[in-house]
């Protein structure tokens, strides 16, 4: 066998390159010089970003085992940019007195998970999938359960590793019942094989709920608020937007390219499970008091939307998907910032606490309020292109009774999220915040988040891009 | 079933007779993750789910595709696989019972949803 073929897989090995740098400078430095990595890490991966970010010809390596297709370039690029943003915004919590003899292992260790979602992403066979699956979900466990010291961060870890284990062996189980029914595990070969035996109908429900897990629709989403709530805010960021978005793009190709001749089953599966996620999480985010487990119910509710790209099923389908991934990202990542920087300054999570922020943090308050309003929809921003392709797309394909419900349940998503809004500029507080000035990383990171929040959806080029490269 | 008691005595084993294994593993560990209260037999449910699919793989590799390999391959990597999840898991378990002495699942409670929606009557 000629091994030069790995040397194509070029996102993978420059990653693998990062960590290795990145690991031997942790080893090798003392715990004072420690503060460096965090520009090391986060100026190494701009530059594997930035490398990366053009896309090549598809090509196949080792028989169909590992596939690239140009859409993958701009999925991870948007991966990436999100692994990038979570590190601007981990400083603080990381040099806090607990966690500081461990910070480089926070690197390392995410950028492990995001090479287990980059394996997952270009994998063509169900072996090297589950790897990639694995890879992203075991060390995950670990950082949520960061925070060594605190009940809740432990708690979390148990309830994430144990409930994540116990979704990906009932999908082994449908793997291997994949593999009774036709022999093969290759993607490509298993297209034709597959045609809808009973058993084979039981394979995929099985398997899918690996991936139902992952992006927490609603049956499974059980875990969602309670991981959210425990694990260090960073990590939540990182876990609702990187994580989320790779699976919801996996879901789609694998969805149309493997279980194609299903179409029929999968999308009737597909009709309830958003109905359900979207209404469901909508009321539950309603009577949530700690703003992590509202942003939990609030990602519930996202994934929902997520999957109308995944039903329509075409190649607006897929692009859209990817663009509401990408706006999703900076939506959530400017929250996320916001609910860091007040927690490592205050530990304040409660929503009552956000009462009258305005009065003491006018800038920090209009940033959430603008993020808000994007993830809601409301017009100047990029949170409604996103919303309006991805509704394009279910409707191009006839499911207007859906679109329809989703359209009714953004406007119950845009009540809670203005009480929010509500709170922190209209309610009066007797102890409000006190001003905080944040530390200069965290800020860049809110910065780019705004910018996006307001620029990815008038540039329509970003769009364009994205379908141009849509395959299905 | 029928072909476990057509067979029965003559020293052939049928596939279904590996599948009738693997089905009442699967779901004794389906059991004992939702009814067992120690974290520790929850882990061991899980591994039997994940070595339940295991039997699968040989069994039908075996039986039914006996010139390739595919189905052994994909068994012994997940086992390294469920090995590495055993270790993480043990080793949050072990975090667990440091802080809180027990490693029962009613100690983790305190992560869950608010009791009322009281707060919320004001707006």
């Amino acid at each position: 066998m000629n091994y030069s073929v790995f040397l194509q897989l070029h996102d993978e090995l420059s990653l693998l390159v990062v960590m290795v740098i990145l690991l031997t400078f942790d080893i090798s430095v003392s715990i004072r010089r420690g503060r460096y990595i965090q520009p090391l890490a986060i100026v190494l991966l701009t530059i594997h970003t930035l490398l990366n970010a053009f896309p090549r010809d598809a090509f196949e390596v080792a028989g169909g085992m590992y596939q690239y297709f140009p859409m993958h370039t701009y999925v991870k690029t948007i991966l990436n940019i999100g692994t990038i943003i979570v590190f601007l915004q981990a400083n603080k919590w990381l040099n806090n007195k607990d966690s500081m003899i461990r910070r480089g292992e926070f690197y390392f260790i995410t950028l492990s998970t995001l090479f287990g979602l980059y394996i997952m992403l270009s994998a063509g066979h169900f072996l090297l999938f589950f790897i990639g699956i694995e890879m992203a979900s075991i060390p995950m466990a670990t950082l949520v359960a960061f925070n060594k010291y605190q009940h809740k961060s432990a708690e979390a870890g148990a309830k994430f590793i144990l409930s994540t284990v116990f979704a990906s062996g009932i999908s082994l189980y449908g793997i291997s019942m994949i593999y009774g029914t036709t022999g093969t595990l290759y993607f490509d070969d298993l297209l034709p094989l597959i045609v809808g035996g009973p058993m084979q109908i039981m394979s995929f429900v099985f398997f899918a709920v690996g991936l139902f897990f992952k992006i927490s629709l609603v049956p499974f989403h059980l875990w969602t608020p309670d991981v959210y709530e425990g694990a260090p805010t960073p990590v939540t960021a990182y876990l609702s937007v990187v994580s989320k978005g790779a699976a919801a793009f996996v879901l789609f190709t694998l969805f149309t390219r493997v279980f194609g001749n299903l179409i029929d089953e999968w999308q009737s599966i597909l009709y309830g499970l958003i109905i359900i996620s979207i209404t469901l999480a909508n009321v539950f985010a309603i009577r949530q008091q700690n703003i992590k487990r509202f942003m939990a119910f609030s990602s519930i509710s996202q994934a929902g939307y997520l999957m109308l790209g995944v039903i329509s099923a075409s190649t607006t389908g897929m692009s859209s998907l990817v663009y509401y991934v990408l706006v999703y990202l900076f939506s959530n990542l400017a929250i996320f910032g916001v609910i860091t920087i007040i927690e490592n300054n205050t530990g304040k999570v409660a929503i009552k606490d956000y009462n009258g922020l305005y009065q003491t943090n006018p800038k920090l308050s209009a940033i959430m309020m603008f993020a808000l309003f994007s993830l809601a929809g409301i017009p100047p921003f990029a949170g409604f292109f996103s919303k309006f392709f991805i509704f394009a797309a279910a409707a191009e394909q006839g499911f207007y009774v859906l679109v329809f419900i989703a359209l009714l349940n953004t406007i119950i998503s845009l009540y809670y999220y203005l009480l929010i809004v509500k709170a922190m500029f209209l309610r009066k507080s007797d102890e409000p915040i006190e001003r905080i000035t944040s530390d200069i990383p965290a800020r860049i990171s809110l910065v780019i988040c705004l910018l996006a929040i307001v620029f990815a959806g008038l540039l329509s080029a970003v769009y364009q891009q994205i379908a141009a490269y849509s395959f299905i | 079933m029928g072909a476990i008691f057509d067979n029965f005595g003559s020293g052939v084993i049928p596939l279904e007779g590996y599948i009738f294994i693997s089905l009442i593993m699967f779901f004794t560990g389906i059991y004992g993750f939702l009814s067992r209260k120690s974290l520790l037999m929850i882990l061991i449910s899980i591994e039997m789910i994940l070595n339940s699919a295991d039997i699968n793989f040989a069994a039908f590799n075996r039986y039914l595709y006996p010139d390739q390999m595919e189905g052994f391959f994909f068994a012994l990597f997940t086992i390294a696989i469920s090995a590495c999840e055993t270790a993480v898991a043990i080793a949050i378990v072990i975090n667990i019972y440091r802080n809180l002495n027990n490693v029962e699942v009613d100690s983790l409670q305190e992560l869950q949803e608010p009791e009322s929606t009281e707060t919320k009557t004001e707006i």
